[in-house]
């Protein structure tokens, strides 16, 4: 497209930034934030092509926060919204936000279609474990005995494994990362972005208001322990044989079954074709054999079908 | 029928002949094909609907369709006639019953002097069922066995197809062109066997001392213009594309689907793409982000799953993105007659979002008007940038009409997105202005790139709570509904401008209505009506026909509700105050006969 020549000025945080966050000093989201800056300056993506889309909750109005052509949609529905402008519009960068009542409760079920599909766009769920705009009710990721307005007691409903949940939904590349690690979030939203399909990145972004220290046992600076995933290289070397093969759907579904925090990093990159291209393919199939017929003779040839 | 039959003896064979009335005497008939769905009476319906488009007849066709999985007992019936054809039929004056069960339930629905068609195959006549009819039993099955030469009774359809060619001499070469058409892509055995059906009841023996008279249809008035037959759901599908709706998304229901499959198969051909969602929800939410993409698109589905997508079509309100949804009526509340009609959505339709969201509803009033009430859909959406919800109905749906071919260099809409470069100056809501939005993609000079929300936002779409603001915005959303009112020509009356009754109807009752209405003026009754096409908004100068009316009756397929007013007419009497405005109601899942309006009518005048 000619618009990368007519926006020759480097895309930087300066120009990317909008609305300052509303989010609670101390929020795990606003390293999310300031990571996808980092991202989208490295990739330089024209500016008029970047899409972020959300749904509600505290994380999902990180679409006022970029300045780039953005939607707030209605709660869990993002990614259906955020698909059709990803289907419709292969010149764009669709990215999707949201936490974790919008992506594994109330839409829990577009996620498992999106995914399925293998639709062209990256989805980042700022997992908190808790509901923190409607101030602290119990989430899907909630841990059993959580205790929350709506679970004076603690919770007593297992949770959702969002890590199982992703692998088993056909997600073709799965990420996993820690809000208090800004270089690895931005090694995984890079290679999300990069990755051809439905690339989603569950990242551990603390409420500090409502589920304080939730993520510390994964967090070094809390005394925690970070443990990156060793993906195989691929050498022929003995220790390779050992490292985590990010192609095998059970290699992940062991990753994705280790007692919390669990391992950090590509859970999965699988190559398969998008719903993008796939569809795309019948169109072009269509035109094809119709020779690239006007709407005004593929019409008028319906109607005399109808005489 | 108008050429009247002396009353017909009961037997098969009765060989009483009377005088036969001179060939092509016949304004109009009445015949009903009672079978299983899967016997394919629809094929005969369709060819017969298309023979009457070439042939300059009118025609209007009803079926009801099982809404069991495997099928079951299944009508088609057709109405073909010389002049205007409005209504489907009363009652009918053939009847063709495949089964004894098809016998059973419908030979009721003869008029006297009617004619029953049985396959004696399978049907034992009961003489004291219909006095009144004539009955004529056909070896159907085996005929049709018998001339393909196999042992399966497929084809019994094109059999009797061929039957009523003779019967009513039909133009025989036009429907042959027309099977071959219809089967000629199926391979040669396919059209041999449906030719040699159709000739087996084409050359079967009547006879003159069965059926003791002509059926000859008289010629139609001939039209200089070609002329297509199709059903409601059809004519809105390609309604659709020639309004420019190039991308969609939809889940499955009973009767939208057709028009999601349809859409499914054609919209690649146009460079375009229809969805299948996961549910209502992502459907809606899909044909908003379509729209928001730049694309103008369209969603639909039935009752149940407008219900569903109503959160997201109030977003469509509030963020002011342009929307088609395409609502297929059927019988409520909850899955209720999924294959029946009814008119119960009206409020929906209008009310069914929370918060205040005004959006448009249009409805279509028979199949032509489908294909053109969906253009003016897409035009209307793209001018206000609102959702726009179009009421059709199940019997609409599924009828088939023949109508003038459309002019498509008259029509035809293609509509890129527009990605223009917006100037420092862009504003997506000004408040002195319409709602433009600029679709992702598009280069911001200003630097400055917009965010659609659903929260009250300001003229930039920058979110607000500023009380001021939000009683500003919801006039600005309120305000351009009332301007698309200012634009709506009120509708013709229909018969004398004043007088004692005026019927007023909505919708796929159109036809029942106009009908009752020529019956009524002919035998010099003071009955007029009016027809709604645009139900939000209103259109003016209503309130001027009401008042040259003593009753103002609204006709419509709902029920009267705790106060005794339908949908509309609860509608009309809040905009209007207008006491004499009242109902004539029902929600028996079948259309209005002529004869339920006339005596509604009597009812009211005597209340």
């Amino acid at each position: 497209m000619s618009a990368t020549a007519e926006s020759p000025q480097k895309l930087t945080k300066k120009e990317l930034s909008a609305d300052h966050p509303t989010w609670c000093p101390g929020c795990g989201d606003f390293a999310v934030l300031a990571s996808f800056f980092k991202v989208l300056e490295k990739l330089q993506i024209p500016h008029e092509k970047i899409c972020t889309i959300a749904g509600i909750g505290c994380s999902s109005r990180f679409p006022y926060f970029v300045n780039g052509h953005g939607v707030h949609f209605i709660h869990g529905r993002a990614l259906p919204f955020a698909s059709a402008v990803s289907l419709s519009r292969p010149d764009l960068h669709v990215f999707a936000f949201g936490g974790d009542g919008d992506g594994y409760s109330i839409g829990g079920n577009h996620l498992d279609h999106a995914a399925r599909k293998n639709i062209n766009l990256t989805y980042v769920v700022m997992d908190n474990f808790v509901y923190g705009l409607t101030k602290k009710q119990t989430s899907p990721t909630s841990p059993t005995g959580f205790k929350s307005k709506t679970d004076p007691a603690g919770s007593i409903d297992q949770p959702i494994n969002p890590m199982r949940k992703l692998v088993s939904n056909g997600a073709s590349f799965v990420a996993r990362s820690h809000a208090s690690q800004v270089k690895h979030m931005m090694e995984m939203f890079e290679r999300a972005i990069l990755h051809p399909g439905f690339s989603v990145v569950e990242v551990l972004s603390e409420c500090v208001i409502f589920y304080p220290g939730a993520f510390d046992s994964g967090n070094p600076r809390k005394g925690g322990e970070f443990a990156e995933i060793d993906e195989k290289k691929w050498d022929n070397s003995s220790e390779d044989e050992t490292r985590h093969d990010t192609t095998s759907v059970e290699a992940a579904f062991r990753l994705a079954s280790e007692p919390f925090p669990g391992k950090f990093g590509v859970y999965l990159e699988v190559d398969r074709p998008t719903k993008n291209q796939l569809e795309q393919k019948w169109i072009d199939s269509s035109r094809e054999k119709t020779k690239n017929a006007s709407a005004k003779d593929l019409l008028s040839k319906r109607f005399a079908m109808m005489k | 029928m108008s050429a009247t039959a002396s009353p017909a003896p009961k037997a098969t064979d009765d060989s009483t002949s009377g005088e036969l009335p001179p060939a092509g005497d016949l304004q109009n008939a009445v015949i009903r094909f009672a079978g299983n769905s899967q016997d394919g009476i629809q094929t005969i319906g369709g060819l017969l609907a298309k023979l009457a488009g070439r042939s300059a007849r009118e025609v209007m066709t009803y079926m009801t369709i099982p809404s069991t999985i495997s099928g079951g007992p299944s009508i088609f019936q057709v109405h073909l006639g010389s002049g205007e054809v409005l209504s489907p039929g009363d009652e009918s004056d053939f009847l063709i019953a495949f089964y004894q069960h098809s016998y059973d339930n419908h030979v009721s629905s003869l008029r006297e002097g009617g004619v029953c068609i049985y396959d004696s195959d399978n049907v034992t006549p009961d003489p004291e069922a219909n006095p009144g009819c004539q009955h004529v039993g056909v070896a159907i099955t085996s005929t049709t066995v018998e001339a393909l030469g196999g042992s399966r009774d497929r084809g019994k359809n094109l059999f009797v197809l061929g039957l009523i060619t003779q019967l009513f001499k039909l133009d025989r070469e036009k429907l042959v062109s027309l099977l071959e058409r219809q089967f000629g892509g199926k391979g040669e055995e396919v059209l041999r066997n449906a030719m040699l059906a159709f000739d087996a009841g084409f050359a079967y023996q009547l006879g003159r001392d069965v059926i003791r008279q002509s059926y000859a249809l008289r010629e139609g008035i001939s039209l200089d213009t070609d002329r297509i037959a199709t059903d409601g759901n059809t004519a809105m599908l390609y309604g659709l594309i020639v309004g420019g709706i190039r991308h969609g998304a939809g889940y499955p229901i009973t009767p939208w689907s057709p028009i999601m499959e349809g859409l499914r198969a054609e919209l690649p051909k146009y460079g375009g793409l229809f969805v299948q969602a996961e549910d209502e929800l992502a459907a809606v939410a899909m044909a908003l982000g379509f729209s928001y993409a730049g694309h103008l698109s369209v969603t639909g589905s039935s009752g149940p799953g407008l219900s569903l997508k109503m959160e997201a079509l109030s977003y469509g309100t509030m963020a002011e993105l342009p929307l088609v949804v395409i609502n297929v009526q059927r019988g409520g509340p909850s899955t209720g007659l999924p294959t029946s009609v009814e008119q119960s959505d009206l409020f929906q339709a209008l009310y069914g979002s929370h918060g205040d969201s005004p959006r448009i509803v249009l409805a279509p009033k028979n199949v032509e008007d489908c294909f053109y009430t969906a253009i003016e859909a897409c035009e209307l959406a793209r001018k206000y940038s609102c959702p726009v919800i179009v009421l059709t109905d199940q019997a609409l749906a599924t009828r088939v009409e023949a109508f003038r071919e459309p002019n498509l260099d008259e029509c035809l809409i293609e509509s890129p997105p527009a990605l223009e470069t917006r100037g420092e100056e862009f504003k997506p809501y000004p408040l002195d202005g319409e709602t433009r939005h600029a679709p992702p993609g598009t280069r911001m000079t200003g630097g400055k790139y917009p965010v659609v929300t659903g929260l009250e936002h300001d003229e930039w779409g920058h979110p607000s709570g500023s009380p001021e603001m939000h009683q500003r915005m919801n006039a600005r959303r309120r305000d351009k509904l009332k301007r698309l009112a200012d634009e709506i020509p009120a509708p013709n009356v229909f018969g004398e401008e004043s007088g004692d009754v005026l019927l007023v109807g909505w919708g796929s009752t159109w036809g029942p209505i106009r009908e009752a209405t020529k019956r009524a003026q002919a035998s010099g009754d003071s009955v007029s009506c009016v027809h709604l096409r645009h139900l939000n908004p209103l259109p003016g100068g209503l309130e001027d026909i009401f008042a040259r009316f003593s009753h103002v009756l609204v006709v419509e397929m709902n029920d009267e509700g705790l106060y005794g007013f339908g949908q509309l007419t609860s509608l009309l009497r809040a905009r209007y105050c207008d006491p004499k405005i009242r109902s004539i109601c029902k929600t028996d899942g079948l259309t209005f006969k002529i004869r339920e309006i006339l005596d509604g009518i009597e009812l009211h005048r005597h209340a």
